[in-house]
Protein backbone atom coordinates (compact mmCIF):
# COMPACT_ATOMS: atom_id res chain seq x y z
CA UNK A 1 0.00 0.00 0.00
CA UNK A 2 1.33 3.96 -0.55
CA UNK A 3 1.19 4.73 2.83
CA UNK A 4 0.77 2.43 5.80
CA UNK A 5 -2.86 3.04 8.01
CA UNK A 6 -2.84 3.93 10.97
CA UNK A 7 -4.26 1.90 14.45
CA UNK A 8 -7.37 3.45 14.29
CA UNK A 9 -8.11 3.76 10.70
CA UNK A 10 -7.95 0.00 11.10
CA UNK A 11 -10.10 0.08 14.13
CA UNK A 12 -12.85 2.08 12.08
CA UNK A 13 -12.67 -0.65 9.15
CA UNK A 14 -12.53 -3.17 11.14
CA UNK A 15 -15.87 -2.39 12.64
CA UNK A 16 -16.96 -1.46 9.25
CA UNK A 17 -17.08 -4.94 8.17
CA UNK A 18 -18.39 -5.81 11.73
CA UNK A 19 -21.31 -3.98 10.75
CA UNK A 20 -21.55 -5.43 7.00
CA UNK A 21 -21.30 -8.87 8.37
CA UNK A 22 -23.57 -8.38 11.27
CA UNK A 23 -26.17 -7.94 7.99
CA UNK A 24 -25.09 -10.99 6.25
CA UNK A 25 -25.64 -12.84 9.23
CA UNK A 26 -28.82 -11.89 9.62
CA UNK A 27 -29.84 -12.61 6.27
CA UNK A 28 -28.27 -16.17 5.92
CA UNK A 29 -29.87 -16.63 9.47
CA UNK A 30 -33.21 -16.27 8.04
CA UNK A 31 -32.40 -18.12 4.57
CA UNK A 32 -31.00 -21.34 6.23
CA UNK A 33 -33.20 -20.35 10.07
CA UNK A 34 -29.73 -21.37 12.35
CA UNK A 35 -27.94 -18.99 14.46
CA UNK A 36 -25.03 -17.71 13.05
CA UNK A 37 -21.81 -16.90 15.03
CA UNK A 38 -19.69 -13.73 13.17
CA UNK A 39 -16.14 -13.71 14.61
CA UNK A 40 -14.61 -10.59 15.01
CA UNK A 41 -13.31 -9.47 11.85
CA UNK A 42 -9.75 -8.45 10.85
CA UNK A 43 -8.46 -5.61 8.90
CA UNK A 44 -5.71 -6.53 7.46
CA UNK A 45 -2.45 -5.37 5.28
CA UNK A 46 -1.02 -8.69 3.81
CA UNK A 47 1.25 -9.68 1.17
CA UNK A 48 -0.09 -10.79 -1.90
CA UNK A 49 0.50 -15.09 -1.36
CA UNK A 50 -0.24 -14.90 2.34
CA UNK A 51 -3.97 -13.76 1.16
CA UNK A 52 -5.18 -17.42 1.13
CA UNK A 53 -3.85 -18.05 4.11
CA UNK A 54 -7.51 -16.71 5.61
CA UNK A 55 -8.93 -19.74 3.82
CA UNK A 56 -6.62 -22.72 5.45
CA UNK A 57 -4.01 -21.88 2.99
CA UNK A 58 -3.94 -22.13 -1.72
CA UNK A 59 -4.55 -25.93 -1.63
CA UNK A 60 -7.76 -25.77 0.68
CA UNK A 61 -10.96 -26.64 -1.56
CA UNK A 62 -13.64 -23.75 -1.66
CA UNK A 63 -16.71 -22.54 -2.67
CA UNK A 64 -15.84 -19.01 -3.98
CA UNK A 65 -18.80 -16.26 -5.41
CA UNK A 66 -16.73 -13.40 -6.35
CA UNK A 67 -18.16 -10.02 -7.19
CA UNK A 68 -16.75 -6.27 -7.86
CA UNK A 69 -17.84 -3.50 -6.27
CA UNK A 70 -18.27 0.07 -7.98
CA UNK A 71 -20.36 3.37 -7.24
CA UNK A 72 -18.62 5.98 -5.09
CA UNK A 73 -16.30 3.09 -3.67
CA UNK A 74 -14.82 0.69 -6.20
CA UNK A 75 -13.51 -2.85 -4.44
CA UNK A 76 -14.17 -6.65 -4.63
CA UNK A 77 -16.29 -9.07 -2.63
CA UNK A 78 -15.54 -12.96 -2.19
CA UNK A 79 -17.53 -15.14 0.04
CA UNK A 80 -15.58 -18.03 0.80
CA UNK A 81 -16.90 -21.15 1.80
CA UNK A 82 -14.55 -24.17 2.30
CA UNK A 83 -16.01 -27.05 0.40
CA UNK A 84 -17.76 -29.20 3.09
CA UNK A 85 -19.49 -25.96 4.64
CA UNK A 86 -20.55 -25.48 1.17
CA UNK A 87 -22.32 -29.08 0.76
CA UNK A 88 -23.79 -28.83 4.33
CA UNK A 89 -25.71 -25.38 3.26
CA UNK A 90 -26.65 -26.86 -0.02
CA UNK A 91 -28.15 -29.76 2.17
CA UNK A 92 -30.03 -27.29 4.66
CA UNK A 93 -31.52 -24.77 1.39
CA UNK A 94 -31.79 -28.10 -1.00
CA UNK A 95 -32.28 -31.33 1.11
CA UNK A 96 -33.32 -33.06 -1.86
CA UNK A 97 -30.12 -32.43 -3.77
CA UNK A 98 -27.67 -34.36 -4.23
CA UNK A 99 -24.30 -33.66 -2.67
CA UNK A 100 -21.69 -36.14 -3.85
CA UNK A 101 -20.77 -33.34 -6.48
CA UNK A 102 -22.57 -30.11 -7.14
CA UNK A 103 -25.34 -30.19 -9.60
CA UNK A 104 -26.10 -26.87 -11.35
CA UNK A 105 -28.76 -26.12 -8.68
CA UNK A 106 -26.34 -26.15 -6.29
CA UNK A 107 -24.19 -24.16 -7.91
CA UNK A 108 -26.46 -21.45 -8.12
CA UNK A 109 -27.89 -21.66 -4.85
CA UNK A 110 -24.89 -21.03 -3.10
CA UNK A 111 -23.97 -18.35 -5.79
CA UNK A 112 -27.34 -16.75 -3.96
CA UNK A 113 -25.89 -17.12 -1.13
CA UNK A 114 -22.94 -15.06 -2.09
CA UNK A 115 -25.50 -12.75 -3.43
CA UNK A 116 -27.12 -11.97 -0.49
CA UNK A 117 -24.55 -11.69 1.84
CA UNK A 118 -22.67 -9.48 -0.29
CA UNK A 119 -25.25 -7.45 -0.65
CA UNK A 120 -26.37 -7.15 2.76
CA UNK A 121 -22.93 -6.45 3.61
CA UNK A 122 -22.62 -3.56 1.13
CA UNK A 123 -26.08 -2.46 2.32
CA UNK A 124 -24.78 -1.70 5.80
CA UNK A 125 -21.68 -0.08 4.61
CA UNK A 126 -23.87 2.26 2.70
CA UNK A 127 -25.94 3.04 5.73
CA UNK A 128 -22.93 3.49 7.56
CA UNK A 129 -20.93 5.71 5.34
CA UNK A 130 -23.75 7.22 3.30
CA UNK A 131 -21.88 6.10 0.16
CA UNK A 132 -23.17 3.31 -3.00
CA UNK A 133 -21.13 0.22 -2.96
CA UNK A 134 -23.03 -1.52 -5.99
CA UNK A 135 -22.54 -5.59 -6.16
CA UNK A 136 -22.11 -6.95 -9.72
CA UNK A 137 -23.35 -9.60 -11.10
CA UNK A 138 -21.57 -12.80 -8.76
CA UNK A 139 -19.17 -15.19 -10.51
CA UNK A 140 -18.81 -18.87 -9.13
CA UNK A 141 -15.86 -21.37 -8.36
CA UNK A 142 -15.01 -24.30 -6.85
CA UNK A 143 -11.76 -25.04 -6.50
CA UNK A 144 -8.15 -24.75 -4.77
CA UNK A 145 -8.22 -21.71 -2.93
CA UNK A 146 -4.79 -20.28 -4.19
CA UNK A 147 -6.56 -20.55 -7.66
CA UNK A 148 -9.48 -18.94 -6.37
CA UNK A 149 -8.28 -16.01 -5.19
CA UNK A 150 -5.22 -15.47 -7.83
CA UNK A 151 -8.00 -13.28 -10.38
CA UNK A 152 -8.28 -10.80 -7.50
CA UNK A 153 -5.00 -10.64 -6.31
CA UNK A 154 -3.76 -10.50 -10.10
CA UNK A 155 -5.95 -7.42 -10.39
CA UNK A 156 -4.87 -5.72 -7.26
CA UNK A 157 -1.12 -6.82 -7.89
CA UNK A 158 -1.00 -4.77 -11.10
CA UNK A 159 -0.52 -1.70 -8.95
CA UNK A 160 0.54 -3.07 -4.80
CA UNK A 161 2.64 -6.20 -3.83
CA UNK A 162 0.18 -5.59 -0.61
CA UNK A 163 -3.22 -5.40 -0.14
CA UNK A 164 -6.02 -4.54 2.29
CA UNK A 165 -8.41 -7.04 3.30
CA UNK A 166 -11.45 -7.11 5.65
CA UNK A 167 -12.03 -10.39 6.69
CA UNK A 168 -14.77 -11.90 8.56
CA UNK A 169 -15.12 -15.58 9.95
CA UNK A 170 -18.73 -16.91 10.39
CA UNK A 171 -20.24 -20.33 12.02
CA UNK A 172 -23.27 -21.54 12.07
CA UNK A 173 -24.04 -22.50 15.38
CA UNK A 174 -24.03 -26.20 16.37
CA UNK A 175 -23.23 -27.16 12.58
CA UNK A 176 -20.02 -27.90 10.70
CA UNK A 177 -20.48 -24.39 8.52
CA UNK A 178 -18.41 -21.95 9.01
CA UNK A 179 -17.35 -19.27 5.89
CA UNK A 180 -15.35 -16.29 5.01
CA UNK A 181 -16.30 -12.94 3.88
CA UNK A 182 -13.23 -10.95 2.22
CA UNK A 183 -14.53 -7.41 1.22
CA UNK A 184 -10.95 -5.95 -0.54
CA UNK A 185 -11.86 -1.75 -1.20
CA UNK A 186 -9.50 -0.10 -4.39
CA UNK A 187 -6.60 1.44 -2.73
CA UNK A 188 -8.30 4.58 -4.46
CA UNK A 189 -11.17 4.34 -2.64
CA UNK A 190 -9.61 3.93 0.79
CA UNK A 191 -9.57 7.89 1.35
CA UNK A 192 -13.24 8.04 0.40
CA UNK A 193 -14.25 5.44 2.94
CA UNK A 194 -11.86 6.91 5.70
CA UNK A 195 -13.15 9.77 4.81
CA UNK A 196 -16.46 8.87 5.64
CA UNK A 197 -16.08 6.73 8.35
CA UNK A 198 -14.72 10.18 10.04
CA UNK A 199 -10.69 8.81 10.22
CA UNK A 200 -9.46 10.68 7.22
CA UNK B 1 19.29 -25.74 -0.14
CA UNK B 2 17.33 -29.24 -0.57
CA UNK B 3 13.66 -30.62 -0.40
CA UNK B 4 10.43 -28.65 -1.22
CA UNK B 5 10.60 -25.14 -1.63
CA UNK B 6 7.21 -23.30 -2.25
CA UNK B 7 7.54 -20.41 -5.08
CA UNK B 8 4.68 -17.56 -4.10
CA UNK B 9 2.35 -15.51 -5.92
CA UNK B 10 4.94 -13.06 -8.27
CA UNK B 11 7.97 -14.43 -6.84
CA UNK B 12 10.95 -16.88 -8.80
CA UNK B 13 13.12 -19.76 -7.24
CA UNK B 14 16.01 -20.76 -8.48
CA UNK B 15 18.16 -24.15 -7.84
CA UNK B 16 20.85 -26.45 -8.79
CA UNK B 17 20.51 -29.34 -6.15
CA UNK B 18 18.97 -32.40 -7.79
CA UNK B 19 17.34 -32.90 -4.60
CA UNK B 20 14.82 -29.72 -4.53
CA UNK B 21 11.67 -29.95 -5.56
CA UNK B 22 10.06 -26.56 -6.46
CA UNK B 23 6.35 -26.08 -6.22
CA UNK B 24 3.54 -23.95 -6.86
CA UNK B 25 -0.10 -24.14 -5.28
CA UNK B 26 -3.10 -23.37 -6.34
CA UNK B 27 -2.67 -21.94 -9.59
CA UNK B 28 -5.22 -20.12 -11.00
CA UNK B 29 -5.00 -17.28 -13.89
CA UNK B 30 -1.75 -17.17 -12.89
CA UNK B 31 1.40 -18.64 -14.71
CA UNK B 32 3.80 -21.66 -13.21
CA UNK B 33 6.96 -21.57 -15.64
CA UNK B 34 9.59 -23.92 -15.27
CA UNK B 35 12.78 -23.50 -16.84
CA UNK B 36 15.43 -26.31 -16.93
CA UNK B 37 18.53 -27.44 -17.57
CA UNK B 38 19.02 -31.02 -18.35
CA UNK B 39 23.02 -31.01 -18.04
CA UNK B 40 23.82 -29.77 -15.25
CA UNK B 41 20.17 -30.33 -12.99
CA UNK B 42 19.50 -26.54 -12.87
CA UNK B 43 16.11 -25.31 -12.90
CA UNK B 44 13.74 -22.04 -12.20
CA UNK B 45 10.27 -21.61 -11.43
CA UNK B 46 8.15 -18.53 -11.81
CA UNK B 47 4.71 -17.75 -10.70
CA UNK B 48 3.79 -15.31 -13.14
CA UNK B 49 0.88 -13.54 -12.00
CA UNK B 50 0.41 -10.91 -15.07
CA UNK B 51 1.48 -10.87 -18.64
CA UNK B 52 3.51 -7.51 -19.11
CA UNK B 53 5.79 -4.90 -16.84
CA UNK B 54 5.05 -2.61 -19.02
CA UNK B 55 3.04 -0.53 -16.95
CA UNK B 56 4.40 -1.83 -13.47
CA UNK B 57 5.12 0.55 -10.82
CA UNK B 58 8.95 0.75 -9.49
CA UNK B 59 10.96 -1.06 -7.87
CA UNK B 60 9.97 -3.77 -10.27
CA UNK B 61 9.02 -7.08 -8.77
CA UNK B 62 10.46 -8.84 -11.67
CA UNK B 63 9.09 -12.02 -10.69
CA UNK B 64 5.21 -11.21 -11.26
CA UNK B 65 5.19 -10.09 -14.99
CA UNK B 66 5.63 -13.09 -17.77
CA UNK B 67 7.92 -10.42 -20.07
CA UNK B 68 10.76 -9.40 -17.10
CA UNK B 69 10.28 -13.03 -15.35
CA UNK B 70 11.59 -14.98 -17.76
CA UNK B 71 14.63 -13.35 -18.66
CA UNK B 72 15.97 -12.99 -14.89
CA UNK B 73 15.36 -16.31 -14.75
CA UNK B 74 17.51 -17.05 -17.27
CA UNK B 75 20.05 -15.03 -16.42
CA UNK B 76 20.12 -16.29 -12.68
CA UNK B 77 20.08 -19.69 -14.23
CA UNK B 78 22.88 -19.11 -15.88
CA UNK B 79 25.04 -17.95 -13.35
CA UNK B 80 24.53 -21.06 -11.56
CA UNK B 81 25.97 -23.10 -14.31
CA UNK B 82 22.72 -23.73 -16.57
CA UNK B 83 23.68 -23.83 -20.65
CA UNK B 84 21.33 -21.22 -22.56
CA UNK B 85 21.09 -23.27 -25.34
CA UNK B 86 20.13 -26.01 -23.39
CA UNK B 87 17.50 -24.92 -21.51
CA UNK B 88 13.79 -26.20 -22.39
CA UNK B 89 10.19 -24.49 -20.51
CA UNK B 90 7.47 -26.17 -19.22
CA UNK B 91 4.41 -23.94 -18.44
CA UNK B 92 1.11 -24.69 -16.47
CA UNK B 93 -1.80 -23.10 -15.10
CA UNK B 94 -3.53 -19.59 -16.83
CA UNK B 95 -7.32 -20.89 -16.10
CA UNK B 96 -10.03 -18.79 -16.26
CA UNK B 97 -11.25 -19.72 -12.79
CA UNK B 98 -15.04 -17.76 -12.46
CA UNK B 99 -18.07 -18.66 -15.05
CA UNK B 100 -19.65 -15.60 -16.13
CA UNK B 101 -22.43 -16.98 -18.43
CA UNK B 102 -22.84 -15.19 -21.70
CA UNK B 103 -20.19 -12.28 -20.82
CA UNK B 104 -17.00 -11.75 -22.92
CA UNK B 105 -16.42 -8.86 -22.37
CA UNK B 106 -14.46 -5.47 -24.14
CA UNK B 107 -11.59 -4.37 -22.60
CA UNK B 108 -12.13 -2.60 -19.17
CA UNK B 109 -15.44 -4.89 -18.31
CA UNK B 110 -15.70 -7.86 -15.97
CA UNK B 111 -15.37 -10.49 -18.52
CA UNK B 112 -12.11 -9.30 -19.77
CA UNK B 113 -10.56 -9.04 -16.53
CA UNK B 114 -11.46 -12.79 -16.16
CA UNK B 115 -9.51 -13.40 -19.15
CA UNK B 116 -6.23 -12.69 -17.99
CA UNK B 117 -5.10 -16.36 -17.68
CA UNK B 118 -5.63 -16.37 -21.33
CA UNK B 119 -3.21 -12.99 -21.67
CA UNK B 120 -0.49 -14.76 -19.30
CA UNK B 121 -0.07 -18.12 -21.43
CA UNK B 122 0.18 -16.31 -24.48
CA UNK B 123 2.47 -13.62 -23.03
CA UNK B 124 5.11 -16.04 -21.24
CA UNK B 125 4.97 -17.85 -24.43
CA UNK B 126 6.01 -15.21 -26.59
CA UNK B 127 9.33 -14.33 -24.55
CA UNK B 128 9.61 -17.42 -24.43
CA UNK B 129 9.72 -17.57 -28.50
CA UNK B 130 11.91 -14.25 -28.27
CA UNK B 131 14.24 -15.93 -26.20
CA UNK B 132 14.50 -19.03 -28.50
CA UNK B 133 13.53 -21.38 -25.47
CA UNK B 134 12.04 -24.62 -26.70
CA UNK B 135 8.49 -25.19 -24.98
CA UNK B 136 8.47 -28.82 -23.82
CA UNK B 137 5.81 -29.33 -22.01
CA UNK B 138 2.31 -27.08 -21.70
CA UNK B 139 -0.96 -28.02 -19.32
CA UNK B 140 -2.78 -24.32 -19.65
CA UNK B 141 -6.18 -22.85 -20.39
CA UNK B 142 -9.75 -24.98 -18.47
CA UNK B 143 -11.19 -23.85 -15.79
CA UNK B 144 -9.63 -25.60 -12.92
CA UNK B 145 -6.77 -24.71 -10.93
CA UNK B 146 -3.43 -26.54 -10.50
CA UNK B 147 -0.79 -27.39 -8.21
CA UNK B 148 2.81 -28.39 -9.60
CA UNK B 149 5.60 -29.91 -8.40
CA UNK B 150 9.31 -29.20 -10.40
CA UNK B 151 11.85 -32.14 -9.71
CA UNK B 152 15.21 -30.88 -10.55
CA UNK B 153 16.70 -34.79 -10.89
CA UNK B 154 15.11 -34.70 -14.44
CA UNK B 155 13.07 -32.07 -14.76
CA UNK B 156 9.32 -33.58 -14.68
CA UNK B 157 6.47 -31.26 -13.64
CA UNK B 158 3.60 -32.70 -12.14
CA UNK B 159 0.36 -31.20 -12.26
CA UNK B 160 -2.83 -32.00 -9.67
CA UNK B 161 -6.01 -30.23 -9.30
CA UNK B 162 -8.95 -31.09 -7.68
CA UNK B 163 -11.12 -32.59 -10.66
CA UNK B 164 -8.81 -33.39 -13.23
CA UNK B 165 -6.67 -35.92 -11.65
CA UNK B 166 -2.68 -35.98 -11.66
CA UNK B 167 -0.63 -35.74 -14.97
CA UNK B 168 3.20 -35.23 -15.71
CA UNK B 169 4.71 -33.13 -18.16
Amino acid sequence: MEEKLTPLQLDALREAGNIGAGNAAMALSSMVKAKIMVHVPKALILPLDLVSELAGGPETVVVGVYLRVSGEVNGRMLLLLPEPSALQLINMMLPEEPTEQLSELARSGLQEVGSILTGSYLNALENLTGLTLRPSVPAFARDMAGAVIDLILVELGEADDEVLVIETTFDLAGLAVSGHLVFFPDAGSLDTILGHLGVK
Amino acid sequence: MEGLIQVGLGELRVAANSEVILACYGLGSCVGVAIYCPVNRVGALAHVMLPTCALAHQPLKKAKYADSAIPDMLEQMERMGAQRRLVVAKIVGGARMFSMPGRRGREGEMGYRLQVGERNVEAVKSTLKRLKINLAGEDTGGDYGRTIRFALSDGSVLVSSVRHGVKKL
